[in-house]
């Protein structure tokens, strides 16, 4: 069993957004980065599938150097070897096709990652490698058991869930609770150090779109408070003032 | 030239989302002087296509039968690439949804095409084509170019307003689509699906009510219940609620869970973490209830109310049965 786990490194779910260069970049001034959580439960689901079916796991991101720690990090939860694409990904296209460009060489089984990245939170990624490869993809998967080559999915549909059987290889957009998060050990974290990081350049490929600026959403206004004896007018006010009942 | 604007069906109705889409689209399209189709997949009456002319379309391709009435996206993108090519869709639209990713992924892929989820606005078409996205789950917008011949825009809930008032008298011509289906698309096989019935869906709800750990156990729901049946309203959770099993996980709304947003959002004893605030930022008008004063929510609020949830629920849904 080979699976892929891919990875995107962003800013924490608590981090102040903000923006610099006149808005055309993000300011990563005093912004703690993660692995995405979504990928997260994929790499967990990953190094357990793994384990139990004694295969391989390799981890890849699309990004710039500062992504190493988190890549670290990954290798340290259980991830055999790594491969890093040397480049700033600001369009989900561009981002699959590097992904597809490498598992064209690999032939993983299962290729994994969150149901969507919580910066762009576009959610394609998964489903245009499944495209470009020519194999099925799903998402968001909660639950994902393997029989030989035949994988059961539970994926989350609106009000409810779907389970399917489909046979491998399958490209998978992850979320909870498909696994528990894992957090290294710390003799995950020492032979992480030297297990193998490869660095690879990116295909060529169009652009196919491209951010050229960003905005914050403007200041919300005053929360009016209601004294809990009068709480009664609150339902006047949603339905003379706010006009929403 | 064309606009293709898909939208989802549910039990044979156009989805409320979706007629959004339509509207959305339509107003694309008069922009950049294209026809607006609309592509429906699966199972539901002329009478109830017609509608999607209210909301500006032409014309509804139509393509059912049974292998297509189960939603599939591998082989509704399929369908789509057929449609886009026979209307010459030079923008193709989607409502924000899972079905609507995953659609758009698997097309655009296929068109080499660039797509913008989460799309918030209009598109600028004069000159260069650009269109506003929500990025970090609702904490920012990018304005982002497309640059591809074909553009796909993935739409979020409440990109533009409808005046219901305005709506077009004529109903859309409705013109069957049999696309040619692949194998390969139907090789998974659906074994079950749990759907909660009769439950208003939460990306649907107008109203939502939704609870956290200030609600102390599974057993003090029915007053939130109750408010929700005055309101009309469906209900949520915070992510401790799920992960504790008080309510189901499809309720889970959140930076993990689902976002919404609803016209009226009402928090039941949830202090607001960053993470449940990002599933909730889209919602026009916010109500926090909460014991504490301190409650980060209150910041996010438009109104607020400092006290006890279970003293204060039960004389807001008679309040509300009142004026209903």
């Amino acid at each position: 069993m080979k699976i892929l786990v891919c990875i995107t490194n962003v800013p924490d779910t608590t981090s102040k957004i903000t923006f610099t260069d006149n808005n055309t970049r993000l300011n990563k001034a005093g912004v703690q980065y993660i692995i995405g959580p979504y990928d997260d439960y994929a790499l967990a689901r990953g190094v357990e599938l793994k384990e139990k079916t004694g295969g391989t796991l390799t981890v890849l991101h699309v990004g710039e150097a500062d992504a190493e720690p988190q890549i670290r990090k990954a290798l340290a939860i259980g991830a055999d070897d790594a491969i890093r694409i040397n480049a700033e990904p600001l369009d989900s296209y561009f981002t699959a096709v590097q992904i597809a460009a490498i598992a064209r060489e690999e032939n993983y089984d299962l290729i994994l990652m969150g149901r969507e990245s919580i910066d762009y939170n576009s959610g394609v990624v998964h489903g245009m490698v499944g495209e470009m490869l020519g194999i099925n993809s799903y998402s968001p998967v909660m639950k994902l058991e393997l029989e030989g080559s035949t994988a059961t999915i539970t994926r989350e549909i609106d009000g409810g869930k779907e389970i399917l059987k489909a046979n491998l290889p399958l490209v998978l957009g992850c979320q909870e609770p498909i696994a528990e998060w894992k957090i290294p050990n710390m003799r995950g974290i020492m032979t992480a150090r030297t297990k193998p990081l490869k660095v690879v350049e990116p295909v060529a490929t169009e652009e196919m779109s491209a951010p050229v600026a960003y905005s914050l959403p403007a200041p919300k206004g005053a929360c009016k408070m209601i004294p809990a004896a009068e709480a009664e007018t609150l339902i006047r006010l949603l339905q003379t003032e706010a006009k929403v009942l | 030239m064309s606009v293709l604007i898909f939208i989802e069906l549910d039990n044979g109705s156009i989805k409320k989302t979706s007629l959004e889409t339509v509207a959305y689209g339509a107003k694309v399209a008069a922009q950049v002087n294209g026809k607006a189709v609309v592509l429906a997949i699966g199972d539901a009456s002329s009478a109830e296509l017609e509608k999607a002319g209210h909301y500006g379309a032409e014309k509804v391709l139509h393509a059912a039968g049974e292998k297509l009435a189960h939603e599939n996206s591998l082989a509704y993108a399929d369908v789509l690439v057929q449609a886009s090519a026979q209307e010459q869709s030079q923008i193709i639209v989607l409502p924000k949804s899972g079905l609507g990713d995953a659609i758009a992924a698997r097309a655009a892929a296929r068109l080499k095409a660039g797509v913008v989820s989460g799309v918030t606005a209009l598109p600028e078409t004069e000159g260069t084509f650009k269109v506003t996205r929500s990025i970090f789950t609702g904490k920012a917008f990018a304005t982002t170019e497309i640059k591809s011949e074909i553009k796909f825009l993935v739409v979020r809930k409440n990109a533009i307003e409808i005046d219901e008032a305005g709506l077009n008298t004529a109903g859309a011509t409705i013109e069957p689509f049999s696309p040619a289906l692949r194998d390969a698309d139907f090789q998974a096989n659906v074994v079950d699906v749990e759907k909660a019935s009769g439950e208003l869906s939460l990306t649907e709800a107008e109203i939502i009510v939704s609870g956290g750990r200030g609600m102390k156990g599974p057993e003090h729901w029915q007053a939130l219940l109750d408010l929700a049946s005055a309101l009309g309203a469906a209900t949520g959770c915070s992510k401790p609620v799920s992960d504790l099993d008080w309510r189901p996980h499809h309720e889970h709304i959140g930076q993990t869970g689902i976002k919404v947003a609803p016209n009226l959002y009402i928090a039941c004893g949830i202090s607001g973490a960053i993470q449940h605030l990002a599933g909730v930022n889209g919602s026009k008008c916010i109500v926090v209830i909460n014991k504490d004063p301190e409650a980060p929510f209150f910041k996010s609020a438009d109104y607020g109310v400092v006290g006890d949830v279970f003293e204060i629920l039960p004389r807001l849904t008679a309040a509300a049965k009142a004026i209903r």
